[in-house]
């Protein structure tokens, strides 16, 4: 506890010199914690919009789905059976029949992706009740990204060709009526929504899925189809969020190092500076391994004033930031990324990055002041040492 | 109780200088008893503060023995030789060297920190230890607004605050006026004469010498001569 107090008083007495040490350190804190409090509010909110858009609890896929291929796709689809039946009217599963099309905005041909969906279905944010409407009309709903790349507006009709599950090609008027406004590429890009019965009828399938989106927690295995949990199913954006932290790194980094080679530099002058204290500290009953420790404790509590000034400036910044959030502008980055993060600090957050800070300010005050273990007291009274 | 706090038998300092060693001491042979108010007068370089030094456990002899408080120097840990500087032996250097963070008050309670005493014991003791050499009005001000006797009496009252048996005073005038140094010997006496701590000092200044009860004459360092004086002065 006095080496505590000591090394306090020294650190305080040290005046400028250490408050620009702990306003650089500072500095680096903040940022840690900005950084990565931004990423993981971006991975919060792109795992809940991802969820509530596209992927709810997790999907059943037809075991030839491959999101990737589109020529598998046609056939990937099977009946739903009773159990699955079952589960949908219970409202714990959504049927969704997906199948290649054409789209033909203002005389172009643009290949698009068609998913049928029930209207009246909950468990995914898409409005499809905007889907309703009679038989001889066919409602669609398609999201900002693709009605920007076809240019299409509610209100606006464009004309849908087909194949048919027997390959013939047909041909109908489509309308659409709800553009939606989401954060997910994946439940937007290149894709129209119309109801699922009317593509049934339109396809000559009839009850027929090529995936199911649950709503269940803890999802049951469905005989015939593959089961794909949210780790599969997200791991595009955590590679995303992965990659973007790797690369926040070098700048923190780089930061926290100048701000330790400033704590090392000022250890080395200070032991250098003051050996007649040194000195007299050991002719007052100190072991020099507890002079070593009260200048250890000296230079790693920069790290303990950091977080205090960085509390004092950060916690302010963090709270308004966490009111008015960090507008990206509908940046595209090709996944799930939310136009304002709100940023989210977790406690290990805050924690491990205090730890890491006031352990990294130690050991470069420590490997300095091992020097004092070996000096040798009468000289260091003389201030002789060089 | 064995009455002698120090013993010095045959003792000798080596210094390693380049390849070859100077030797700063040689076959040192001396006693002091409890409460002996004696000086190590010499030229410099005679081998004074090398000698002050392995008595405060801060340096070792080559050879021969040292024995301070029934601790032979050569033989104490580390730790057992801050535990003796921290609670029986007081340093008083030529410059000082008070920690200049610290008030008056926390440099004279300094060592008591370290002995886990109380607050209010520890208080009590500093305040008593100020009240000696006449500082208690300064208890709140830092070593830079001190003149230098003002400073050297901290000094004195931290050497002295944990009433220890030995002092050791390095050249504890060579920065001071004559009026300060007079004021400062007279208190170090009068702590010598009433708690009966044995002050060892080293000096070649001739107002220190005037007070001391025993002097004893280093040269190249060898004793050369060991007086023991009327003390008749002041
Ligand atoms: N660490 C050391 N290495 C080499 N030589 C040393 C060392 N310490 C002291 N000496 C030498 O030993 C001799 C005695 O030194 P010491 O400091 O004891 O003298 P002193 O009597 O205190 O002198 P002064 O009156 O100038 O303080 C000197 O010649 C000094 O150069
Ligand atoms: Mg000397």
């Amino acid at each position: 506890m006095v080496a505590f107090k000591l090394a306090y008083r020294n650190l305080i007495g040290a005046g400028l010199r250490t408050w620009l040490n702990v306003s650089v350190l500072s500095f680096a804190f903040v940022l840690i914690i900005f950084y990565n409090g931004m990423i993981d509010g971006w991975n919060r909110q792109g795992r809940n919009d991802t969820q509530e858009w596209e992927v709810a609890n997790g999907q059943y896929w037809h075991p030839d789905y491959d999101k990737l291929d589109v020529y598998s796709i046609k056939d990937a689809n099977q009946e739903l059976g009773e159990q699955v039946d079952e589960l949908v009217k219970a409202g714990q599963l959504l049927p969704v029949l997906i199948q290649q099309a054409t789209i033909y905005p203002q005389g172009r041909m643009q290949s698009i992706l068609l998913k049928g969906v029930p209207t009246d279905q909950i468990i995914l944010k898409l409005p499809t009740d905007s889907l309703q409407g009679d038989k001889n009309s066919l409602q669609a709903i398609i999201g900002r990204r693709m009605a920007k790349t076809a240019q299409l507006k509610v209100n606006d009709r464009v004309l849908l060709r087909w194949r048919d599950k027997n390959g013939t090609f047909d041909a109908r008027e489509i309308t659409i009526t709800s553009i939606f406004y989401c954060d997910v590429p994946g439940a937007d890009n290149g894709q129209i929504y119309i109801d699922y019965e009317k593509m049934q009828d339109m396809m000559g399938f009839n009850n027929r899925a090529t995936l199911l989106v649950t709503a269940n927690e803890e999802p049951e295995v469905l005989a015939g189809w593959d089961f794909k949990n949210l780790d599969f199913l997200l791991a595009e954006l955590d590679q995303m969020i992965e990659s973007k932290k790797g690369g926040g790194i070098v700048l923190q980094g780089v930061l926290l190092l100048i701000a330790l080679l400033a704590i090392f530099d000022t250890q080395v002058l200070s032991i250098f500076r003051r050996q007649k204290e040194i000195g007299t500290y050991v002719a007052l009953g100190l072991t020099r391994n507890q002079v070593v420790g009260i200048f250890t404790i000296e230079g790693g509590m920069h790290s303990v004033l950091a977080a205090l000034l960085g509390a004092v400036y950060g916690i302010p910044f963090f709270l308004w930031l966490d009111t008015v959030g960090l507008s990206f502008g509908g940046l595209d980055v090709g996944i799930t990324m939310a136009e304002v993060i709100y940023p989210y600090y977790s406690l290990g957050l805050i924690l491990s990055t205090t730890l890491l800070v006031v352990l990294a300010a130690t050991v470069v005050s420590y490997l300095p002041a091992r020097k004092i273990a070996r000096m040798n007291p009468t000289e260091a009274l003389k201030g002789k040492i060089q | 109780m064995d009455d002698k706090v120090i013993q010095l038998q045959s003792l000798t300092k080596r210094f390693p200088v380049g390849n070859g060693y100077f030797t700063a001491l040689t076959d040192i042979n001396l006693e002091l008893q409890k409460g002996e108010f004696a000086g190590l007068v010499g030229p410099s370089g005679s081998g004074k503060t090398t000698l002050l030094n392995i008595i405060g456990s801060l340096d070792v002899p080559s050879e021969g023995t040292a024995t301070v408080l029934g601790n032979s120097i050569a033989q104490l840990s580390q730790k057992q030789a801050a535990h003796l500087r921290n609670h029986h032996i007081g340093f008083i250097f030529q410059t000082y060297n008070l920690l200049p963070v610290y008030t008056v008050y926390e440099n004279v309670e300094f060592a008591l920190l370290l002995q886990n005493m109380s607050a209010n014991d520890r208080r009590k003791s500093v305040m008593q230890a100020l009240e000696w050499v006449g500082l208690t009005d300064k208890e709140k001000s830092k070593p830079s607004m001190l003149s230098g006797g003002e400073c050297q009496r901290v000094a004195i009252a931290r050497s002295m605050v944990k009433k220890p048996q030995i002092v050791l005073a390095d050249e504890p005038t060579a920065n001071l006026d004559s009026k300060n140094s007079h004021h400062i010997l007279q208190t170090m006496q009068t702590l010598n004469e009433e708690l009966g701590v044995t002050f060892v000092f080293s000096t070649h200044d001739e107002k220190v010498m005037q007070y001391l009860k025993r002097k004893i004459s280093l040269a190249d360092g060898r004793v050369v001569k060991d007086e023991t004086v009327m003390a008749d002065s002041v």
